[in-house]
């Protein structure tokens, strides 16, 4: 639809193996809005990180459209797809893909050197600003490997959102942290969307989808149904109602 | 694409991965180094055997007074002939491509200096034998024209003479030797030539006017040997020619008879001595091989090794906006500065090991650039590209192959 920041028709994955097939998405359908907060949500194996995978430029579909903020994705090339990952979108993995024996500074600092004419000292600064969005700033100087898991996710949310993309897309960026972390990390994202960054995340927790706008639950390669969210979690608000836990984590 | 950026990207991993960096690097020294030494101390030894080759004089040549034997058979039985005073006279005068000439004799007696005794060659020959044999003294002087025409009792001693004559590191100028119960007076210590290619040692020798051994220790009026040089090493076959020529018609050969001498060429005399050197050189060059190709390997592994680790570093850049060139650049830029790097200090290694052995073993070693530039070449260039290489096919896939890849 015009006015969409993603358009997708009929897109279909196939995974080959040999002579084996797995279609892992049947046909999807879909748009976001800009500045919508979306939450995708299925069974595992339903084809979720398939479909975020693309909607990244990330990978490939086996057939199917999908518009970009207008721009067809398929008809570019590779240099081209790279230069959307670095500058419209910004990718949180449920793994968080840092480099390793790195400062989360250099992490953060990461997809600017692949783009913009920022000095040494405008890169610092504004990778500085990403970290202190994300509540890091005194870990700046810290190896990735000496960092929580939440600590880690949130430097790999900084990462995503450095170079002021239009849309972050999280794989199940709390898969891996406890109730209060992942309230935390919602917290960041609801901020981003805020300022005005479409959202949209994969997650299996329906507390976690709550704090979106909208609902996409997938099923076999299938869109179910979508639901629009009723009532939704303001993570500001829902933090102090959860008990300190994790206070070690955090320090 | 920003080549500083990438530059930045470059060094920052190569400091982060300080054991892979040091690793990699370490097989380009071993490689680079391997070659070096081996090329060198290899070198330096057949250099060595040249430079004695060299040493009997290039340019020599010598007749002897029988004919050729092949397969140590006499060519034609009781085909020898008597070498004279004026065959040498005759070469001196009218071979223009012969530049010194002298007859030598030779007797082996025992000599005798005060209680000391030893037995060993007394040499006769001209004073050329300076020039022929390229052979000076090492004090004293020469014998002159003068001393030849009055067959005068003097005489040049070598190294090993003087020293179990007169003991180690004397120089026994002046004094005195008894050769077959003859006064000799000793004006000049010989150089040191060391052992030849058949292990003989060349100083045990006491050289005389050719006139004095001749007449007072021989009494004959023949020639053991003539001993020439060509005018130049280029020459030498020209003169052989002219001395063959010459001595037919003083000898009074017919057309079809066989020479009754031989004149053979220091070139001749060089060649099985150069045999040595060849099978030397090839077996270095093997040694060589092997070191790069075993140096290549190890470099080859170490960058084989971290291509999982690295692919998924690769996966991580292109997810966040690295274009395929710039992964490439990045890889291609720290194998260039670990192959350079490793490659200057695999040098430095490999002429420093080399100097070692040779302070080590005494042997002069010969360091040539193309070893250096041989060994540094194939090591960067095997470095570049298995760098590169795999890098290369891990750009070319997607993100999310490359984040997946095990
Ligand atoms: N690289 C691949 N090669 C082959 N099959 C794949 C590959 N990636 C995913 N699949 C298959 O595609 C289907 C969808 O996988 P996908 O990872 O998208 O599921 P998901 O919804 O993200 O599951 P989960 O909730 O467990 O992460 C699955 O059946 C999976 O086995
Ligand atoms: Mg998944």
């Amino acid at each position: 639809m015009a006015g969409s920041i993603i358009s997708v028709k009929h897109l279909v994955k196939i995974y080959k193996m040999g002579d084996f097939e797995v279609h892992a998405l049947r046909g999807i359908n879909l748009d976001i809005e800009p500045r919508e907060f979306v939450a995708i949500m299925g069974a595992s194996g339903s084809g979720k990180s398939t479909f975020m995978n693309i909607l990244g430029c990330l990978d490939v579909p086996t057939s199917g459209e999908y518009f970009l903020d207008g721009v067809e994705v398929g008809k570019l090339d590779r240099d081209e797809l790279a230069g959307l990952r670095n500058l419209k979108l910004g990718f949180v993995f449920q793994a968080f893909n840092l480099l390793p024996r790195t400062t989360a500074l250099e992490n953060v600092e990461l997809p600017l050197l692949y783009s913009s004419k920022l000095n040494s000292v405008q890169r610092r600064e504004k990778a500085m600003e990403a970290l202190n969005a994300v509540g890091l700033a005194e870990r700046a100087q810290h190896y990735s490997n000496q960092l929580s898991g939440g600590q880690q996710q949130r430097v790999a949310i900084a990462r995503s959102l450095v170079n002021d993309p239009v849309m972050i897309l999280a794989d199940e960026p709390t898969g891996n942290l406890d109730t209060r972390t992942s309230v935390e990390v919602m917290e960041i994202f609801q901020n981003l969307n805020g300022r005005g960054i479409t959202v949209v995340l994969v997650t299996h927790e329906m507390d976690i989808a709550q704090f979106a706008e909208r609902n996409v639950v997938f099923k076999d390669g299938r869109i179910n149904k979508i639901v629009k969210v009723e009532d939704r979690k303001i993570a500001s608000d829902e933090l102090p109602k959860i008990p300190v836990l994790a206070d070690e984590l955090e320090s | 694409m920003n080549l500083l950026n990438i530059m930045k990207i470059s060094y920052r991993s190569l400091g982060r991965n300080k054991l892979r960096s040091f690793l990699t690097m370490l097989g380009i020294i071993i490689g680079v180094a391997a070659v070096i030494a081996m090329l060198a101390i290899g070198q330096g030894a057949s250099n060595a055997v040249k430079q004695q080759i060299a040493g009997l004089g290039t340019n020599m040549l010598i007749v002897f007074p029988f004919a050729s034997t092949q397969g140590g058979v006499h060519y034609q039985a009781g085909s020898t002939s008597r070498l004279k005073e004026s065959d040498v006279e005759a070469i001196r005068d009218q071979c223009p491509a012969v530049e010194y000439v002298t007859p030598i004799t030779r007797v082996v007696t025992q000599i005798i200096a005060g209680t000391e005794n030893w037995r060993t060659n007394v040499f006769g020959a001209y004073p050329n034998y300076e020039h022929i044999r390229n052979w000076p003294v090492s004090s004293g002087s020469y014998f002159t024209s003068q001393d030849e025409r009055d067959a005068a009792k003097v005489c040049l001693v070598g190294q090993t003479v003087a020293k179990n004559l007169f003991g180690e590191g004397s120089v026994p100028i002046g004094a005195t030797i008894q050769i077959r119960n003859l006064p000799f007076k000793i004006i000049g210590v010989l150089t040191s030539k060391g052992q030849n290619a058949n292990g003989d040692d060349q100083d045990d020798i006491v050289i005389a006017p050719f006139s004095t051994v001749q007449k007072k220790l021989q009494g004959t009026i023949y020639a053991g040997a003539i001993f020439a040089s060509a005018i130049s090493s280029a020459a030498v076959p020209v003169a052989s020619e002219e001395i063959t020529q010459l001595l037919r018609d003083r000898h009074q050969l017919r057309p079809w008879d066989p020479n009754d001498f031989t004149v053979r060429t220091q070139t001749e005399i060089a060649s099985t001595a150069d045999a040595t050197t060849k099978t030397m050189t090839l077996l270095l060059a093997s040694i060589a091989g092997i070191s790069l190709i075993v140096g290549g390997i190890g470099i080859m592994n170490i960058m084989l090794v971290s291509v999982t680790e690295r692919t998924r570093e690769i996966g991580i850049r292109m997810a966040v906006g690295a274009r395929g060139g710039d992964v490439l650049t990045q890889f291609l830029i720290e194998a260039l500065t670990l192959s350079f790097a490793g490659g200057l200090i695999g040098i430095v290694l490999g002429v420093l090991t080399s100097e070692f052995v040779s302070n080590l073993q005494r042997w002069p070693i010969v360091i040539s650039p193309e070893s250096i530039g041989l060994a540094f070449t194939f090591a960067a260039m095997i470095g570049i590209f298995f760098g590169w290489y795999p890098a290369r096919k891990a750009a070319n896939l997607n993100p999310i192959e490359a984040l997946r890849y095990e």
